[in-house]
């Protein structure tokens, strides 16, 4: 808390700005998408995680479930605001019931793991399976491992025909990027944040203090999910098709890997690490020498070693350092003096 | 009348064959100061959780200011305005020492009159030297001192206090004696504790644990020359 909180919007707002503006000079704004998206995602597991700490396995259903809202409304509907909201209301809720009956069961971190682990492979199973004509909600056939293509995208609310794609979709996400980052940094100031740190902390004084651990961890992992599933629905907008391969494990690992290397309990470090391997994976996957997933691999072993704290808190302590440095360049000659006094 | 403030009616606990407290009627009226001794295993430890809501007892009744609370859990029982320090410090050691503080008191004042509260309790427990530094820097001592400050602050009635002077210094010991003085001006405080001599320079009244059962019930003097006492207690010889 040593930055005051308008210094921190700021600061927010100038950067993204230039980034919004820069980015797209030197990658090309469909790409930026997927990128600013897998951000959205990996900010969702840095909340719940960095600061809660809350380790889930299976951010990747939400992301999955809120994709297939999107999708299976948006074909019924016919118009893309219910359907945006649904896709960040049905994860929530999703979260909030399998989080009451986890942490209300008092599970260990290690069940906690094994079971969204399990309830995503559980929903891809499940959406695999679905191929055939039986398996439709509405209009809106769920299509099994071929997913489904063909709804309605992001439109102009209330004009379902004024779509909102190419350049201007980058810049629908990156600002919706930017003001789900606002709310984090908003919410993680307020009382709400701080007690969630708390609980990260130390569960057993939270409850002895007098806080609902249960209650506060599950609406915080319901939050996780609501941002995930924005994402989720953001995705499927830009693919324009949803396949039960959001709820792979590849996807799901991938996640906790951005917010190992990004850095773990900073804001900035998850979406870092999220744009900056997912952009990696893109480029690896132009080349067919290497296999890519080694170098992710690679790069994950790697961070572990040298960086565990990951990147961002690792920048933070060189830029501290240096800062510092120059402050303290003065005291070799005043301690000379004093030894020779 | 003294209002009692916290009352067990034939509290037992049994982990399958073991009887680790057993029958247990205690009384504790408001502002009074309570040491609960016993040698290893005579039930203290049991009896503090089963009070604190860790534990759930397998018979009996508990409770708080005439209020049933036998099976609560522990963030309800704190709500009551009960503080519990636990054996072991319970801190986060992330985080600074006015930031554990504050979150104490945010469970109970509005964000402004937590951080005065914050604030008031550190100056009086003297910690404004180490208010900005991380709990994990510091020493065992200050750790137990900032633990006792989160308790403080929530303004408790009722304090329930695990071996607070475990592996501290003489000094830190008198501190933490006075620290416990002011809290019983407001609230009645329950010292599970092994410490002797801590417990003469501030018990008034001691009941004695053996066996999961209350052996007896009186004043530090009587306690201490008690010879049934000073055989479970102190061993034979002494």
């Amino acid at each position: 808390m040593s930055r005051r909180a308008s210094q921190d919007v700021t600061i927010t707002l100038v950067v993204s700005a230039f980034l919004i503006w820069f980015l797209p000079l030197m990658i090309s704004t469909y790409t930026l998408t997927v990128l600013v998206i897998y951000g959205m995602l990996g900010l969702s597991l840095g909340l719940i995680w960095g600061f809660g700490g809350i380790l889930c396995f299976g951010q990747a259903a939400f992301f999955g479930l809120g994709a297939y809202t999107y999708a299976i409304t948006a074909i019924n509907i016919g118009e893309s605001t219910l359907p945006m909201i649904l896709a960040v209301l049905v994860p929530a809720v999703f979260a909030a019931l399998l989080g009451a009956m986890m942490f209300y069961g008092r599970l260990t971190d290690v069940y906690l793991g094994v079971i969204t682990l399990v309830v995503t492979l559980i929903l891809f199973k499940f959406m695999n399976s679905t191929a055939g004509p039986q398996y439709a909600i509405g209009n809106a056939r769920l299509g099994g491992f071929n997913g489904i293509p063909g709804f309605q995208t992001l439109n102009v609310p209330g004009d379902p025909s004024a779509y909102i794609w190419g350049d201007t979709y980058f810049y629908v996400c990156a600002l919706a990027l930017v003001i789900v980052f606002l709310l984090v940094t908003w919410l993680l100031r307020s009382s709400f944040g701080r007690i969630a740190v708390g609980i990260r902390e130390n569960e057993v004084r939270m409850g002895l203090m007098g806080y609902n651990v249960a209650a506060r961890k599950t609406m915080l992992f319901a939050i996780g999910a609501a941002i995930a599933g924005l994402a989720g629905a953001l995705f499927a907008n830009w693919g324009e098709i949803v396949t039960p391969n959001l709820f792979s494990l590849g996807q799901s690992a991938e996640i906790i890997i951005w917010c190992i290397v990004g850095g773990l309990g900073t804001r900035f470090g998850p979406i870092v690490g999220a744009a900056g391997l997912a952009y990696l994976k893109f480029m690896l996957g132009q080349q067919s020498m290497i296999d890519n997933t080694l170098i992710m691999g690679l790069i994950l072993v790697l961070f572990v070693l040298f960086l565990p704290r990951g990147l961002v808190p690792a920048i933070e302590t060189l830029l501290n350092s240096i800062i510092g440095h120059k402050k303290r360049k003065p005291k070799p000659h005043r301690m000379r003096r004093a030894r020779h006094g | 009348m003294v209002e009692t403030v916290l009352e067990t009616s034939g509290l037992t606990m049994r982990f399958g064959g073991v009887i680790a407290s057993d029958n247990v009627n205690f009384k504790l009226q408001a502002r009074e100061l309570r040491c609960l001794i016993g040698p290893n295993g005579a039930g203290k430890s049991t009896f503090f959780k089963c009070v604190t809501g860790l534990l759930k007892p397998t018979e009996g009744h508990v409770y708080m200011r005439g209020q049933e609370v036998t099976g609560w859990q522990t963030h309800q029982i704190a709500s009551l305005g009960v503080g519990i320090k636990t054996q072991t410090p319970n801190v986060m050691d992330a985080l600074s020492v006015h930031e554990n503080i504050w979150l104490a008191a945010r469970r109970f004042y509005s964000i402004v009159e937590a951080r005065e509260r914050a604030d008031e309790i550190i100056e009086r427990l003297a910690l404004g030297a180490i208010a900005r530094a991380q709990m994990g820097q510091l020493a065992h001592g200050e750790r137990q001192r900032v633990e006792l400050g989160i308790v403080a602050v929530a303004n408790p009635w009722l304090v329930l206090l695990d071996e607070p002077a475990a592996g501290m210094s003489a000094q830190d010991v008198d501190r933490m004696t006075d620290i416990i003085h002011q809290l019983t001006r407001f609230a009645a405080v329950v010292i599970v504790e092994h410490d002797m001599q801590f417990i003469r320079s501030i018990a008034q009244t001691v009941t004695v644990f053996h066996q999961g059962a209350v052996l007896m019930e009186d004043s530090v003097e009587n306690v201490m020359s008690d010879p049934q006492v000073r055989a479970v207690y102190l061993g034979k010889k002494a």
